[in-house]
């Protein structure tokens, strides 16, 4: 059964649309790198606040983001938590990875948040923000999200799948104050990378 | 700072955990890696810790815990870690089939041919289906593809099904 704000097919094409056609030229400033933070970093296990994503502050970040994003080699997500930002803001872009079937190339979500999620599945996950440790995480592979692009505040809606599902749900836990940690499958699905033998 | 590994095996309970890590507390011991399982029911948990309390004293500190007869404890010192070689690829081992001796050092004797290390192991035994699964580091001039035929040659001596897995963490 459909929720009442489930978004109509005709909606969902013209986030997708709409997303894919976002540039970061839309921004209208140069992102800078800023450094990531890693745990146990306080701002990364506190909720980010709502932004206005129209706020030059806002649009700043998003720039920062994708620069700082860009600049991380394999890296395919990144939230303000992670650049010290306590804000729910994030960038994006899987359009290179081997796992991804839809993407919608490079792009900033602000408030961003499930509308519908389905068919859990377990991979395991790194984080720039936890280098040492990986961990098996179930995260659903179908995905409907809403946020509002950073510059215009409009809001889109988008329905993704596989890699992207799996970067959006990541990123939108850092936004909650959560790491991919706090919702590892057990005590023995966390690992200690390679750092010791 | 010196570093101690710590043992405590035998009939579990609630609270082992609550006051094996409360007496090493009262130490000034700080907890580093732990693992903790239950082993055919039997509690099984080995951990480090570091601090400057000698052997013998953290010894006395835990003696309580023996008392009753039911679990065993041991602590000794242990060297700091080593930094091991990061540059190689990292492995899940799964075998499973009917039980039968031989089965864990038939197949993990090809992994450590090779140099693999293994970095996590479980076994379990359910009935008559014996499962293995092991993490495995890999040195980076290790034959990933040799390795995966003589387990699965080793596998087959053994009446035994087993899959070599690379592990890719999806960095996010």
């Amino acid at each position: 059964m459909s929720a009442p704000d489930t978004p109509t097919d005709e909606a969902l094409e013209e986030g997708s649309a709409r997303l894919r056609a976002w540039t970061e030229a839309e921004l209208g400033v140069t992102g800078e790198v800023r450094p990531v933070v890693t745990a146990p970093a306080a701002v990364l296990s506190t909720a980010g606040e709502t932004v206005d994503p129209t706020s030059p502050d806002v649009v700043r970040l998003a720039a920062d983001l994708l620069a700082t994003q860009r600049v991380s080699p394999g890296c395919v997500g990144l939230a303000a938590p992670q650049v010290g930002v306590s804000a729910r803001v994030f960038s994006v872009d899987v359009s290179e990875h081997p796992k991804t079937r839809t993407h919608h190339g490079a792009y900033v979500l602000c408030n961003a948040e499930v509308v519908e999620s389905s068919r859990n599945e377990k991979a395991r996950e790194g984080c720039m923000s936890a280098p040492d440790f990986t961990g098996d995480v179930k995260r659903a592979s179908r995905l409907v999200v809403r946020g509002r692009l950073p510059g215009t505040g409009e809001e889109v809606v988008v329905r993704t799948d596989a890699f992207e599902a799996r970067c959006l749900q990541h990123e939108m836990d850092h936004c909650a104050g959560y790491l991919f940690l706090d919702r590892v499958a057990g005590a023995h699905a966390v690992y200690a990378r390679r750092t010791y033998l | 700072m010196t570093l101690h590994a710590i043992t405590v095996l035998g009939h579990d309970r609630p609270g082992i955990i609550a006051e094996t890590t409360a007496r090493l507390a009262d130490l000034g011991l700080n907890l580093e890696d732990s693992s903790m399982t239950l082993l055919r029911g039997h509690f099984a948990m080995t951990l480090v810790c570091a601090g400057d309390t000698p052997a013998a004293a953290i010894e006395e500190a835990l003696a309580p815990l023996a008392a009753e007869d039911t679990l065993a404890v041991t602590v000794r010192e242990v060297p700091s870690s080593q930094h091991g070689d990061a540059g190689g690829t990292d492995w899940v081992l799964t075998v499973h089939g009917g039980d039968r001796p031989g089965i864990v050092s038939t197949l993990t004797a090809e992994v450590a041919s090779v140099g693999g290390n293994i970095t996590d192991l479980t076994t379990r035994l359910a009935g008559d289906l014996y499962l293995l699964v092991a993490e495995i580091a890999l040195p980076a001039d290790a034959d990933a593809a040799a390795l995966e035929q003589a387990v699965a040659a080793a596998a087959e001596r053994v009446g035994v099904g087993a899959t070599l897995r690379p592990v890719e963490a999806d960095e996010l």
